[in-house]
Parts: structure tokens; C-alpha cells; sequence
């Protein structure tokens, strides 16, 4: 579109204030964690590493890291199978409610957190007398997960024709080759997409984990929510913070990488460098990412 | 290149194998296979598990022992009605909620726009990484550093005091900022992935037909544009109105719909139960708007 270069430059100042809202405050907290002070005033008196140590030696911190791991790996296992099951029935199939599985899937996600995580701490210990644990906070995570890798998968499958697995069929493989030969090569990053994603996702989340993780056990942002209401221990929750967001931004990158050349792949040019190629998958990345079909 | 693979593939009727040929031609049976699993974890496990907190809504708890008994009744909705204290609640979230969906709107529109009609494809791939890796990620984190930015010896405080104003502090105010900020993104994404689908060809057209930049705008862009805005108000809404940790780390004062439902898991699950079913019935009647306005095709 044509923009006078008033409104043009009107536009950049826009979007650089809406960059600097989004990253001046993840900005600020990476500089707190070198703070030699202990309490939140700013400028900082002075900074140091002195605290990475000690946030790395912290044992609560550490069991509730692994804690995290554990949770976000199991989750992710179940999102990537009923997932991809998911989107494999809807982009390969027509029927009735069809349209009703997408919303079905998005809806954890969609409705409130704490709807989701009180619905589930009703029915585990009120209905199954399922005590709540990591087994309670993993079904948590992997429900709303699935969306995650049905949204990443689904998007690739509308992008690849369902023709190359009807020539498989016509020429005469049965249904697990196909699969294994055309439809699984065609999906497979997608999946790693989707399931990178998820982890990330499941690693971060806090409602939903508030109402269905038992008394003993904490996950990470459990434990940073407990403890930064503590003045002697912020000095570490502001260290775990910055370590927290570089974790969960080493998936979200690969995925996003992941996606991008795929979609270049998928357009018949290996490499997916060329700058048409880009501008089409930085699209298709955007609604792998968020997109219900 | 696979047929070969195929070709050669072992040709024993293995039990895989005689599964395979049931499955053959029958799209039926393939399909059941696939939905089998996840529609039974979402229909059984979730759905039930949402009708299960709407049957314990109806619950009351023994004010002797502080057990749940599980007779019927409307006292937790009532309760919910009548009592002043939760209607401004309910009120007070609905309020932050809608405030927020807007302010995010206003500010995603013009990034939006840059991105999609604007930028050189370089810049937009930045970009679309810029606002895609703090989308999910470090929620709690980005909380927390709002509440040392707005803290009294915090950063917003330090930069307006040379020009003798001071930040909003903790309460509502600090609310409806960190919830704008916290669901920024996903309203900048379906706008963005909305307006990429607007063709150029519609918007020269425009211009050949005579109208300015603005005119194109309300008559060709925010008319395509608006289903996409709705996508994104579904997560902006519904985020903040389901956040509980927002409220308690930078408004400790004010109780919002999360925190009343966070503070009962314990004592009083049955009206939890209730105050969540609320936000369920608020976000039913947002939903079916949405879908009738057409925004589930740009999620």
C-alpha cells in the first residue's frame, strides 16, 4: 500500500513503542539478576554474577527444575500423540463435527485457567479420589498441550496435498507404509515444532499447575511465585527468572526455525532461503503457531 | 523416491500387516481409530471434568465440620448475586478484561499493519520472531518484572520523578497494564496473519478507485481486518479474566474473579466451583459471538 512518508514514519515510532512495552521489562529483570543490591531499588547500586552461583546450588530450586522437566516431558509425549491423531482425522477426513474438534481442542486453552484447573481438582479429588501430584498436574498440562501440536500439525497437513498419499495407496502400499513413507516425512517437523512448543508451554504455566499439583512438589514457576514474596530470597528468584525465560526461549526458537525452512521444503525449495519463500513461511509460521483451521 | 521404499517393503502378514489391510478402504474405521483417543480425553476427561465443577457449583460445605456435602442448592450462585462484595468483584474483572481486549487491539493494529503491508520481508521475519518468542513463554516472570518496575523504589517511579509525576503504584491500574502487556501478542499475530491475507491487489484497487489512505482503511482494511481482531480479543479476553497472579502481585489490595476462586480451593471448593462457572458462562456468551463474527477461521 502506498503511505505517505509522514504516515509511514508515524507507523515505525508506533511499532517502536510497542517493541520497546514488549522487551523493556524482560530487559529490565535480566539486569536485576546481576544486581548486587538485595532489594528492588532502582538503578541497581552495582552489579555482580554473585548470585548465578548460588541460584544454581539453591536445592529448592533445583528439585523444582527437574520437577518441571519431568511434568513438561510427560505432557508433551501425550499432546504429540493425541495431537497428531487429532489432526490427522480432521485434515484427512470429512465428517460431521468436524469443525466441532477444532473448537474441542482449543477450549482448554481458551477458557480461563483457573476454570481449567479447578474443573480438574474437582473431578480428580471429589469424583476419582485421585490425590493430587505430578500424575494430576501432568493430564493438566497435556490437555491443554494437545492444541499446541494439533494447530502445528494440522497446518502442515493442509499444506501437503492428501494426493501424495492416495498415489501411495494406488501404487500399492498398505496403510503403515503410507504413513511411515509419505504421511509421517511430510509431518515430522511439524511434530518436533509442535512438540518443542508444548514443552515450552507446560514449563511455564502456572494457573492451571496452582490447582493441581499436590502440597509436596513444586515446579519452577511454583516455586518462584512462593519465594519472591521473600526479601532474603529475591537476590535468587531474580536469577531462576532470567534462567527461566532463556529456557523457554531455546524451544520456542527451534521451533520457529523448524517451521520456517519446512515450509520452504514443502513449497519444492530445499533450503527455503529465497526471499519469496521467507515471506510466505514468516505467514504460514504465524498461523502453525496460533491457528485453529 | 518412496514408491521404491514401498516396493521393497517385507510382504510377511505380519498382525501390523493384517491390520492394515482391515484398515484398507475403509475411511470409517481409520477415522474412529484416530479420533478414538484424543476426542475421549477431551469429551470425557475435559468436558466431564467441566461438567463435574458445574454439578459441584451446586454444592454447599458443613459449617461444623467444613466438609463438602453434596446436596443440591443455589446458595453459592446466590451468594455470588447478592453479596455486594462479589458483584463489584465480578464487575471489577469483566472490567479489566474488556479494558485490557481493547487496549491490546489499539496497540496491535498499527505492528499489525508494519508487519503485513509495510515491511520489507527481512524485517518482517524479524519481527514476527520478536513477537513470537515472548508469546507463551515466562508468563510469571513478565508479572514479576512489572512488579519490581512498579514497585515504590521501582523503574517507573525513577523515570517520571525528574519530571514530577509518579507511576500508577500497585493497584487496578497496574492490573489492566500487565494484563495489556501480558496478551499483547496474541493480538498482534491474528491481526497480523488477518491483514496478510488482505490482497493488494484489493487495497490498489481502492486507490485506483479514488480513496486516500484512510478511506481504504475503514472501508477495505478494518472490515477484512475485524474478524482477525475478534481471534485475538478471544485470548486477550479470556486470559485476563481466568489470571489470578497478575492481581496478587501487583494489586494485593483488590480481589479479582482468580483470586476469590484461588483463595476458596481449600475451604470452600463448591463455591469456587460456582465463581468459575461464572467466567465459564461469560466466556460461552464471548465465544458464540466470536464464531457468529466469524473469527475462528483466523486463529
Amino acid at each position: 500500500m502506498r503511505l505517505s512518508r509522514r504516515s509511514r514514519n508515524l507507523l515505525r515510532v508506533g511499532v517502536g513503542i510497542t517493541l520497546a512495552f514488549i522487551y523493556v521489562p524482560l530487559i529490565v529483570i535480566a539486569i536485576y539478576a546481576f544486581n548486587s543490591g538485595t532489594t528492588l531499588e532502582w538503578p541497581p547500586p552495582g552489579l555482580t554474577t554473585h548470585w548465578f552461583p548460588e541460584a544454581i546450588d539453591n536445592p529448592g530450586a533445583r528439585d523444582a527444575f527437574f520437577t518441571s522437566i519431568k511434568v513438561g516431558l510427560a505432557a508433551t509425549v501425550i499432546a504429540l500423540v493425541l495431537g497428531s491423531l487429532a489432526s490427522l482425522a480432521v485434515s484427512r477426513h470429512s465428517f460431521f463435527g468436524r469443525e466441532t474438534v477444532s473448537f474441542l481442542v482449543v477450549l482448554p486453552i481458551a477458557l480461563p485457567g483457573i476454570v481449567t484447573g479447578i474443573a480438574l481438582s474437582d473431578t480428580f479429588t471429589q469424583v476419582l479420589g485421585i490425590g493430587l501430584g505430578l500424575f494430576t498436574v501432568v493430564v493438566a498440562h497435556a490437555t491443554f498441550c494437545i492444541v499446541i501440536v494439533y494447530n502445528n500439525v494440522a497446518a502442515r497437513l493442509r499444506r501437503v496435498s492428501g494426493s501424495f498419499e492416495e498415489a501411495s495407496a494406488d501404487l500399492g502400499a498398505h496403510t503403515w507404509q503410507t504413513f511411515r513413507h509419505v504421511t509421517l516425512p511430510n509431518m515430522q517437523t511439524a511434530l518436533v515444532a509442535g512438540g518443542l512448543l508444548a514443552f515450552a508451554l507446560s514449563f511455564d504455566e502456572i494457573i492451571v499447575t496452582t490447582f493441581t499439583l499436590g502440597a509436596g512438589d513444586q515446579t519452577l514457576p511454583i516455586w518462584i511465585f512462593t519465594n519472591l514474596f521473600r526479601p532474603n530470597e529475591l537476590p535468587v528468584v531474580n536469577v531462576v527468572a532470567v534462567l527461566v525465560v532463556l529456557i523457554s526461549i531455546v524451544p520456542v526458537y527451534l521451533a520457529h526455525r523448524l517451521t520456517r525452512e519446512v515450509g520452504g521444503a514443502a513449497a519444492g525449495r530445499p533450503g527455503g532461503d529465497a526471499p519469496a519463500t521467507a515471506r510466505a513461511d514468516a505467514g504460514a509460521t504465524t498461523a502453525e503457531a496460533t491457528a485453529i483451521p | 523416491m518412496e514408491a521404491a521404499g514401498v516396493a521393497t517393503g517385507p510382504q510377511r502378514r505380519s498382525a501390523g500387516r493384517r491390520l492394515a489391510d482391515l484398515f484398507h478402504g475403509r475411511p470409517r474405521l481409520q477415522l474412529g481409530t484416530l479420533l478414538a483417543g484424543p476426542v475421549s480425553w477431551l469429551v470425557v476427561g475435559y468436558i466431564g471434568s467441566l461438567l463435574v465443577m458445574l454439578v459441584a457449583a451446586f454444592w454447599g460445605v458443613n459449617a461444623l465440620s467444613g466438609e463438602v456435602s453434596r446436596s443440591f442448592s443455589l446458595d453459592n450462585f446466590k451468594e455470588l448475586v447478592e453479596e455486594p462484595v462479589y458483584r463489584q468483584v465480578t464487575g471489577r474483572t469483566v472490567g479489566i478484561a474488556a479494558a485490557a481486549t481493547l487496549t491490546d487491539a489499539l496497540l496491535a493494529f498499527p505492528i499489525a499493519f508494519y508487519m503485513a503491508k509495510v515491511a520489507s520481508p527481512r524485517i518482517k521475519g524479524v519481527l514476527v520472531v520478536a513477537i513470537l518468542m515472548p508469546l507463551w513463554s515466562f508468563y510469571l516472570v513478565k508479572v514479576y518484572a512489572w512488579r519490581t518496575m512498579l514497585s515504590e523504589g521501582g523503574i517507573i517511579n525513577w523515570a517520571l520523578d525528574p519530571i514530577g509525576l509518579s507511576g500508577p503504584g500497585f493497584g487496578t491500574t497496574a492490573v489492566w497494564l500487565v494484563e495489556s502487556y501480558l496478551w499483547l501478542p496474541f493480538m498482534i499475530l491474528p491481526i497480523y496473519a488477518g491483514l496478510e491475507r488482505i490482497p493488494n491487489t484489493l487495497l490498489s484497487a481502492s486507490e485506483d478507485l479514488g480513496a486516500g489512505p484512510g478511506r481504504t482503511f475503514r472501508r477495505v482494511i478494518l472490515p477484512l481486518a475485524f474478524p482477525a481482531v475478534v481471534a485475538g480479543s478471544i485470548f486477550t479476553f479470556s486470559l485476563t479474566l481466568g489470571d489470578f497472579i497478575t492481581p496478587s502481585l501487583v494489586s494485593p489490595e483488590t480481589q479479582f474473579i482468580g483470586n476469590v476462586v484461588k483463595a476458596n480451593i481449600t475451604n470452600n471448593l463448591p463455591l469456587a466451583s460456582a465463581f468459575a462457572t461464572v467466567t465459564i458462562a461469560v466466556m460461552i456468551i464471548y465465544l458464540l459471538l466470536a464464531r457468529r463474527l466469524g473469527a475462528f477461521e483466523h486463529l
